[in-house]
């Protein structure tokens, strides 16, 4: 066994060899990171790796050989990233200053982070003597939780987007289930083709066995004549009720699968997380469960049909011709292979037109769905006009996009036209001259003439479908980006079920980032079950992401954060959330009646409850003075209360589902002191025996609660009870004083 | 909820009357043998529950008494208040729809209502709101409601105007 091997074995294959000979023998690899830049910010790959007794680096040189460079570590060594900067840095250090740096980009700042992280717990492991912990890491572009060992992150190692037309085809997984009707649909349209074949056909017979011979030798063939007639009828009557069959058939299978998508893509979207939604405009979400949809729908219904009947007739015509007159046949085919090859042409154009058109659909719907519900801070600034010429823009833009899949469209439809009448033009010609030598009859010709037509007009149709399959395809992309979406809250693979949780909730290092920018620093914090903790702190320290992470909003970057002493990622996202009641800083009605927003985390509350829910809130008087009682609506977003009522009713609903961790972000900022009184009694009650995490500005509110956390720049920078905190003249206390000046003026501060 | 014990105080009916002063106002006798004047008798679920959840407030809106169930009082009590309510609450229940008069709103409506025949204006389709597979509540232009207490029940030339709402 090749022992030096094996031990390189983390290490991309394509450093197993260089790097095998920088190591001793008995030395273990720890961590390895591959920086992307030189010190002069161009990229060059590099090698950082970090061994049970030294830092070792590889650097590229400029006359493309590499140096290697070691050093032994030291206790008085630091390694320390700085992502600062659009480009980050490692830096090892010692007391006597900078020994090395590195650059290198975001894409490999996972990886940095977790050479330092195993640096610490390595330097931790030493001093203490402990085994060094597994530490826990996360996509740091898409939150995923990844394995520290490995860094890198599936969800995005995903490759690029798909080719056009994988979209449509993995409609077919929606359509497995409705297998037995579509395959019912395509037999009809066999059917209903070969029906409406039977006409053009019996041209031939009637002319040929019925007409010319009375014409020229005056024989009656009456009899025959009506059976001709008679068949025509039939075949009429038959195309008439098989086409009726097909068309009802699939249309209801194709009005199903675009039901199942949208029903499909709407659950998918209820399951990502916030992240997503941050990143997202409410508008274009909107465009692509309705309009794209319906596209598809339309697409499956119409073209689809359509297209798979031409391309039947298409098949079945040229069979017929040739099997009448291979010759006159393939004059008549000429011009095909042209029209097929323009096709191919148009074809990628046409895609990119309508993506760029369903683009431009969704930003327009995102106008409006942005606008509306900011109406008022419209009308009170004056910007309506703004807001109409922002309009005016993007459907300006959907109009243009449009406008270029015209242009190209214009031109096509017509020229595709002009070669068919040029091929039916080829038939007349070799036609008339065939009759001429006596090879053909008239009745052929006729038949031919009716036949090529019917073969062009498919033609004809099958490409102007072409564009039909582009949008379709484009719209089923626009979906499938979404249902490709992954949460960036995953469900655990091995759940552990919380059931009713104690509450007892621990921070460990915890660090979060949104993006690249990291706002928590490193919070540790135990809260015992029962208790209730102030959080307090200027704005913009990170409360409100605290909480986020705690109710699993996000996951964090680094660090844990335990409930009852389990990971909370380790439970499935639903129940977990069950235990958990939260009221925002901004609350949030849905369109309906106040009982039934109350009853929102619980729909199946009896009235009691609710009523006994809206009391403890303070909401019950205010509720009874409407002129329904619980039974008001609220209109959209609850638009018809005050900030002050809406906030009550945010407070009645977490409370009604009895949480055991009960979290208020600001719940009581937009009511009114006398309210916020109220509802503190009430709250004195409510938090009893709950997990309770307050946020509040007011330091008053918090006069209740049990500990008091200062939060500051996204680190804890005190803990301790009110008075504790007041003696240690640290943050709080200035806060305090700032309040005391605020409300009392000057003067009484010192007091 | 079994911890808000401070509410469900007021849960409990405790003895009071209630009787017309000389003006006609309302006014409500307490336990404590104290006079209210001027209360008022609401529902709290006046549409989805209108037998249950009754609360007496006074003249600022501040509740004195809640009537969980009305089957607890003595008769003569419970014909007062419901007198009180019918008084109080206006919202006529309409049997039949004669004419909508555009497609679009803000539209006119004849209805047949249990008070008798009337027109009202609808502002906007929104205004139409489905309680349950029953029942339907319209609010015209003035805020007045309108009930549909079963849809099924209505001819059929109503529940086609009617259909498009819901
Ligand atoms: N969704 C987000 N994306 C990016 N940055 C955010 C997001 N939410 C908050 N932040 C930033 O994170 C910091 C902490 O915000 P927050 O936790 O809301 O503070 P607060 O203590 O006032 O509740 C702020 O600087 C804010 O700008
Ligand atoms: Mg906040």
């Amino acid at each position: 066994m090749n022992g030096t091997n094996e031990k390189w074995d983390a290490l991309p294959i394509s450093w197993h060899e260089e790097a095998a000979g920088q190591l001793e023998a008995s030395e273990t690899l720890l961590a390895w990171f591959e920086p992307d830049l030189d010190n002069r910010l161009s990229y060059a790959r590099g090698l950082v790796v970090l061994t049970d007794r030294r830092l070792l680096s590889r650097r590229a040189q400029e006359n493309g050989r590499a140096s290697w460079e070691s050093w032994p570590l030291t206790e008085s060594m630091s390694l320390r990233t700085d992502e600062h900067g659009s480009a980050a840095l490692l830096e090892l250090a010692d007391a006597s200053g900078r020994l090395a740096c590195w650059r290198y980009t975001a894409a490999q700042a996972t990886a940095a982070q977790r050479l330092v992280q195993k640096w610490a717990s390595w330097r931790r492991g030493q001093r203490a003597g402990s085994a060094s912990e597994r530490a826990l890491a996360v996509c740091p572009s898409c939150g995923a939780a990844i394995n520290a060992d490995e860094g890198r992150c599936e969800a995005c190692a995903a490759g690029p987007v798909k080719p056009s037309l994988s979209a449509l085809f993995r409609l077919a997984s929606f359509s497995r289930s409705r297998a037995g009707l579509i395959v019912l649909g395509f037999l009809l349209t066999l059917a209903a083709t070969t029906a409406s074949l039977v006409p053009p056909y019996l041209t031939r017979p009637i002319i040929d066995e019925v007409i010319r011979p009375w014409e020229t030798t005056k024989t009656d063939n009456s009899s025959l004549a009506i059976w001709y007639l008679g068949g025509l009828a039939g075949a009429a009557l038959l195309a008439w009720a098989l086409d009726w069959a097909k068309l009802y058939v699939l249309a209801w299978v194709s009005e199903r699968i675009s039901a199942d998508l949208r029903a499909k893509t709407y659950a998918h979207l209820q399951q990502l997380s916030l992240e997503f939604f941050g990143g997202k405009r409410t508008g274009d979400l909107i465009s692509r469960i309705s309009n794209d949809t319906e596209r598809l729908c339309n697409f499956l219904s119409i073209n689809l049909i359509d297209f798979a009947s031409d391309v039947l007739m298409i098949v079945m015509t040229a069979a017929a011709l040739l099997w009448m007159n291979p010759l006159l046949a393939l004059a008549a085919l000429c011009p095909f292979p042209l029209i097929v090859w323009m096709v191919a042409r148009v074809r990628g154009r046409l895609l990119r037109g309508y993506r760029q058109a369903g683009a431009a659909w969704g930003a327009m719907t995102s106008v409006v769905a942005d606008a509306i519900p900011g109406i008022r801070v419209v009308k009170a600034f004056a910007q309506e006009n703004r807001e109409i010429e922002r309009f005016n823009a993007s459907n300006e833009r959907v109009f243009y996009s449009a406008n270029r899949l015209n242009k190209v469209w214009s031109l096509f439809g017509p020229t595709v036209t002009l070669l068919t009448t040029c091929g039916l033009l080829i038939v007349w010609a070799s036609g008339i001259w065939q009759i001429y030598l006596g090879r053909i009859t008239l009745g052929v010709l006729t038949a031919f003439l009716a036949l090529i037509s019917r073969f062009y007009t498919r033609m004809e149709s099958m490409i102007r479908m072409g564009s039909a399959v582009q949008r379709a395809s484009a719209s089923a992309q626009r979906i499938f980006e979404i249902l490709d979406k992954k949460s960036n809250v995953p469900e655990p693979v091995r759940p552990i079920h919380p059931g009713r949780l104690r509450g007892k909730i621990e921070l460990r290092g915890v660090r979060f980032k949104y993006g690249t920018r990291e706002v928590l620093h490193g919070l540790d914090l135990i809260v015992e079950p029962g208790e209730m903790i102030g959080l307090v702190g200027p704005t913009g320290a990170g409360k409100t992401t605290l909480i986020n992470l705690i109710c699993r909003f996000y996951d964090v970057s680094a660090g844990a954060i335990l409930v009852d002493g389990v990971d909370v990622r380790s439970f499935p996202v639903e129940e977990y959330r069950r235990n958990i009641g939260i009221v925002l800083q901004e609350p949030f009605l849905f369109y309906g009646t106040i009982a039934e927003n109350i009853a929102y985390g619980r729909p199946g509350a009896s009235r009691d409850e609710i009523v006994a829910a809206a009391r403890a809130a303070r909401a019950h008087e205010f509720i009874l003075r409407l002129p329904c009682g619980y039974d008001s609506l609220v209109g959209e977003r609850g638009q018809n209360l005050s900030g002050g009522e809406r906030q009550r009713i945010s407070i009645a609903r977490a409370l009604l589902i009895d949480p055991r961790i009960l979290i208020l972000d600001e719940a009581t900022s937009s009511v009114d002191t006398e309210t916020e009184r109220e509802i503190q009694a009430a709250l004195e009650n409510l938090v009893h025996g709950r997990t309770t995490i307050a946020i509040a500005h007011r330091l008053s509110t918090l006069r209740r609660a049990d500990r008091l956390v200062v939060v500051e720049n996204g680190q804890i920078a005190e803990t301790g009870r009110h008075d504790e905190l007041l003696d240690a003249r640290g943050s709080y206390a200035r806060l305090h004083q700032a309040q005391m000046e605020l409300v009392y003026g000057r003067d009484s501060s010192g007091k | 909820m079994e911890n808000n014990g401070a509410a469900n105080g007021q849960a409990r009916p405790r003895p009071f009357g209630l009787r017309h002063d000389a003006w006609g106002r309302l006014v409500l006798i307490d336990a404590e043998g104290r006079q209210h004047t001027g209360v008022e008798v609401v529902r709290a679920f006046p549409i989805s529950d209108p037998r249950h959840g009754i609360a007496i407030c006074d003249a600022k809106g501040r509740e004195l008494v809640w009537l969980a169930d009305l089957d607890a009082l003595p008769a003569s009590l419970v014909q007062q208040i419901k007198d009180e309510l019918t008084q109080r609450e206006f919202m006529p229940i309409i049997h039949r729809i004669v004419k909508v008069s555009a497609p679009i709103e803000p539209s006119e409506w004849e209805v047949e209502t249990d008070r008798g025949r009337t027109s009202f204006v609808l502002n906007s389709e929104d205004d139409v709101h489905k309680l349950d597979e029953q029942r339907a509540l319209i609010t015209d232009a003035h805020g007045i409601r309108y009930l549909i207490s079963d849809i099924e029940q209505l001819d059929a030339n109503s529940r086609r105007l009617l259909e498009r709402y819901l």
